[in-house]
Formats: C-alpha cells, sequence, structure tokens
C-alpha cells in the first residue's frame, strides 16, 4: 500500500517536472550572466579559470558561508559521536606489512598532490575544496593501514582556524583598502601565471588547509567510534 | 532518438532523484534511507551539471590563448556543484553519526520499531 501511493506520488512529480524541462533545451546556452563571467572574468580577477574566479572572485561572501555549513556540520558531528558514554575500543588487527609500507609510502605523495591541486588552484581544473578532500583521503588511508597513529587533534584545530581566519581577515582587509568585503586589492598580474588573480589563490589555500582538517577530523571521529 | 539525445542527461539526473526519493518514502532502514539521500544529492548535482553545459563545450579555462570562448560551458552551476558536493559529503557524515548514536540508543535501525517518532 505504501510502495504504490511512493509510486503513484513519484509519477506525479516525475509528470510535472518532466513539463517544465521540455521547455529548457539542452546544449545551449542559457544564462547571460555565465556568458559575462567567461568574457569579463580574465580582465576583472585575473584567474585563468572561471569557475575559480566564481568561486572565491564573485560569489567569495557565499563560498565563506559554504565553508561556514562545512565547519558546523564537523561541529555537529564531533558533539554528536564524542558526547556521552563511549563504547570500549575495539581490538583491531594489524595491517600486513605491505599494506603499512605502502600506506606510508603513499601519503606524502598524496599530501604533496592535495597541495599542487590547491595551490593552482586559479589555473588549472581544482581548488581549495578537491585539494583538501585529496589531502583528506591521504589520512583517510593512514588511518586504515596504520591502524594505531591519529592526527594530533590540535594541529588539525589549528590548521582548521587558521584557514578560517585567513578567509575573513582577508576579506575584512578589502574593507580597509577599498570600498566592499572579499575587494581583490592585490595585484592581479597577467594571468596564467603562478602568481596572479591577487587575493584570490590565499584564499584558495586557506579554504583549502580549513577542507582538509574539517574532513580529516570527520573521518578521525567516526573511525575513533567504530 | 533525438528526443533520447537532448534530454538524456536530464533523464539520468531526475531518474537518480526519483530513485533517492523512493528509497527514502518505502525503506525502514535508516542506513538505506541515508543511501537514498545519497543518490538524491548525485542527481541534484548532474542535474546542475548538465543545465550549464553547451553542445561540444569545453572547460571554461583560459590555459591557452588559442581557446575560442564561445564553446565555454557555464561556470556558474560547476562553482555551485563544486561546493555542494563537499557540502553533501559533510551532511551524509552527520547523518552517519546520528545513525550510530540512535542505534546504541534503540539497539535497531528499523525505522519502524523506533516508537517516538512521530511520523
Amino acid at each position: 500500500m505504501r510502495k504504490i501511493a511512493t509510486i503513484l506520488l513519484l509519477i506525479i512529480v516525475a509528470l510535472g517536472i518532466s513539463q517544465s524541462l521540455v521547455k529548457i533545451p539542452f546544449g545551449a546556452p542559457k544564462t547571460k550572466v555565465g556568458r559575462y563571467y567567461i568574457e569579463e572574468g580574465v580582465e576583472e580577477t585575473g584567474a585563468a579559470n572561471i569557475v575559480t574566479s566564481v568561486v572565491v572572485g564573485y560569489r567569495g561572501f557565499d563560498t565563506l558561508g559554504e565553508v561556514t555549513i562545512l565547519f558546523i556540520a564537523a561541529i555537529g558531528l564531533g558533539a554528536v559521536l564524542t558526547a556521552g558514554v563511549r563504547g570500549e575500543t575495539r581490538k583491531t588487527q594489524p595491517a600486513s606489512l605491505v599494506l603499512y609500507t605502502g600506506c606510508r609510502l603513499l601519503f606524502p605523495l598524496i599530501l604533496v598532490f592535495g597541495t599542487y591541486i590547491f595551490i593552482h588552484g586559479h589555473l588549472t581544473p581544482g581548488g581549495g575544496f578537491q585539494g583538501g578532500a585529496i589531502i583528506a583521503s591521504g589520512f583517510l588511508l593512514i588511518y586504515l593501514g596504520c591502524r594505531e597513529r591519529r592526527i594530533s587533534r590540535v594541529a588539525s584545530n589549528l590548521a582548521e582556524s587558521l584557514g578560517g581566519l585567513t578567509f575573513v581577515v582577508i576579506g575584512l582587509l578589502g574593507l580597509v583598502f577599498g570600498s566592499y568585503f572579499l575587494l581583490n586589492f592585490l595585484p592581479k598580474g597577467t594571468a596564467n601565471a603562478l602568481f596572479s588573480a591577487g587575493v584570490i589563490p590565499i584564499i584558495y589555500i586557506a579554504i583549502g588547509f580549513k577542507v582538509g582538517s574539517e574532513l580529516a577530523s570527520i573521518i578521525d571521529n567516526l573511525i575513533e567510534e567504530s | 532518438m533525438s528526443f533520447l539525445n537532448s534530454y538524456i542527461y536530464y533523464i539520468g539526473a531526475f531518474g537518480l532523484i526519483l530513485v533517492g526519493l523512493y528509497i527514502i518514502l518505502t525503506k525502514h532502514n535508516l542506513i538505506k534511507v541515508i543511501i537514498g539521500l545519497g543518490i538524491m544529492d548525485t542527481g541534484v548535482n548532474l542535474f546542475l551539471i548538465s543545465i550549464g553545459y553547451i553542445t561540444r563545450g569545453t572547460a571554461p579555462i583560459f590555459s591557452s590563448p588559442e581557446i575560442d570562448s564561445e564553446r565555454m560551458v557555464d561556470p556558474v552551476p560547476q562553482a555551485l556543484v563544486l561546493t555542494a558536493i563537499v557540502i553533501g559529503v559533510a551532511i551524509l557524515a552527520l547523518a552517519l553519526s546520528l545513525a550510530i548514536r540512535l542505534y546504541q540508543h534503540y539497539e535497531t535501525l528499523n525505522l519502524r520499531k523506533i516508537k517516538e517518532q512521530k511520523w
């Protein structure tokens, strides 16, 4: 009965959506604002990657809010999991020598790759969010391969706080040097150079540290619990 | 066939959303409900990306001067999805942690057997 009602509901939803979707042509240019960003983005922000100039430049305040959502989710997860009684720590079988050595060998390479991704966020596909996720996957590998190792809570909290603080302070410096929050006050340089695009690479590096340490602490909390 | 060619991404994206919605509405296991949430999240991301696609488009990155800016896809949905993916991961982790606590308290994940829920 419940399944039949659900399927009827889904059919109604699908019909309603398809009515509106046939009016949206697939593969045709749609928004004027996207066209504007493509044509003017390189000159206005100095970043060769237009997606980065949208994320950190034009919609930087929005990104600050999204980073805050991630922060609150990580805090909430820590509060939910560490509050109250802790279960007894389960005995884990140590990983084999091949896995242990492989994880320890791969971990610095993954860190370097993640750092490369978020330092070059304004030039190539990538950025703070992706680089942070790659760094967190390196920590996950360490947790799976070397079971007794733990990341330092102090260092993780420090990286997270410094990342968030850098983002907000650069935004406020825009108010000091100019007229609005998150103003790109540094020289833009030439596009496609590593030192270009003003404050965008600095903010993206801060986001990379913040996202990486937050996702690593989420993994840490979940593994401590299981 | 031309209909399928022009709307296949929309059909796929909304197929994922409807599959996720079906799982959320009918399954009784909390872990399965969270998996449905993840599938729905993927569907929404795919839909946003396919909205911004331009036929034979390329990435909106001026990596070399001979790239034609007319062929670049819309960067705005990509920027939205970029952050939405990371937030989706964090929300899934939060939901899983609540599921862990719920299991420790009620010793079941079956939503039908958890009596105090209001819906």
